[in-house]
């Protein structure tokens, strides 16, 4: 007993750690490549958290969807827009970031404050442990089952909302001139996602 | 394991990573001027709310889990956000040829 106790706080403790000095490198970095791998970091640490918490079917997914899809999506939106472009300076950059560190700082003794001084309704039932997973498929089929198809509704709709943005628009040369005039704003020159000459 | 209130880890543990997560993320989603960037705070963000829902389905709701059926919903929610999102930026991106947040100023007044 005193060994399990003792081994759930060290795997506690180290999890929290990675995750608080991970999402703060996530932040501060300079190089968005170190920022987007200390993300999965992350993820995976959240990941750790959950199986604290008896619940092996979400850490098993949300490895799978943060660190196998969202990881790898932002990876390839950096590699994609990736131009290493100075950005220009603007003035009061310092002061901007200290004011909303200032209420950052705020929100998360707010916070604090709310977790430690509620008084919980402890202790619930005890936890069910390893049933967990059936019972998240007896809860997404019977009384879950509305929001579920909604959740699979909602996906079809975000990939084909992400094609349709992200894709070329080759089929109709008018609309692309139209918009060119209607923003005085753009500029000149587009460059394509593959370009011929990148491809070479 | 299985009574969770003898557990060596309190409840406000996993609430205080969680709300110290969110605040890092809401730090980042103003400060970031890269858009890339500003996209991975919001999954820090939407991390942290999951930490918060699976703590309390594990502590206060433990025979019932309706918390972890949230939080599997709230990642399907976050997979579709960050797949539109990014869309979003490389039409972005195609059009104005920068990912700085300071230049994307096209709905101003």
């Amino acid at each position: 007993m005193n060994i399990a106790y003792s081994t759930e706080l060290i795997c506690f403790l180290i999890l929290s750690a990675v995750i608080v000095s991970g999402s703060l490198a996530v932040v501060l970095l300079e190089n968005i490549v170190y920022s987007a791998f200390l993300l999965g970091g992350v993820f995976m640490a959240v990941a750790g958290l959950y199986l604290l918490l008896n619940a092996s079917f979400v850490a098993a997914a949300q490895i799978l969807v943060y660190v196998g899809a969202v990881n790898v999506l932002i990876l390839f939106a950096i590699m994609l827009v990736n131009n290493k472009e100075k950005l220009k300076p603007i003035k009061g950059l310092k002061t901007r970031k200290l004011i909303s560190g200032g209420v950052c700082g705020g929100l998360l003794i707010l916070l604090l404050r709310v977790s430690i001084t509620t008084k919980w309704n402890l202790p619930g039932p005890s936890s069910i442990g390893e049933e967990a997973t059936e019972i998240i498929g007896e809860h997404l089929f019977t009384d879950y089952l509305l929001p579920f198809e909604l959740a699979s509704i909602l996906l079809l709709m975000a990939m084909i909302g992400a094609i349709v943005l992200a894709r070329r628009d080759v089929s109709s040369p008018t609309a692309y001139l139209n918009d060119l005039k209607n923003q005085n704003s753009l500029t000149d020159k587009k460059i394509p996602l593959l370009s011929e000459n990148s491809l070479k | 394991m299985l009574e969770n209130s003898t557990g060596p880890v309190p409840l406000q543990a996993y609430l205080i990573v969680a709300a110290f997560l969110f605040c890092t993320g809401v730090w980042g989603l103003i400060n970031s001027r890269n858009a890339v960037r500003v996209l991975m705070s919001i999954e820090l963000m939407l991390n942290a709310v999951n930490i918060n829902l699976m703590s309390f389905s594990s502590y206060i709701d433990g025979s019932v889990i309706r918390g972890q059926v949230f939080s599997i919903f709230v990642i399907t929610v976050a997979a579709a956000e960050a797949a539109v999102g990014l869309a979003i930026l490389l039409s972005l991106y195609r059009n104005r040829v920068t990912i700085d947040m300071e230049s994307f100023n096209l709905l101003k007044w």
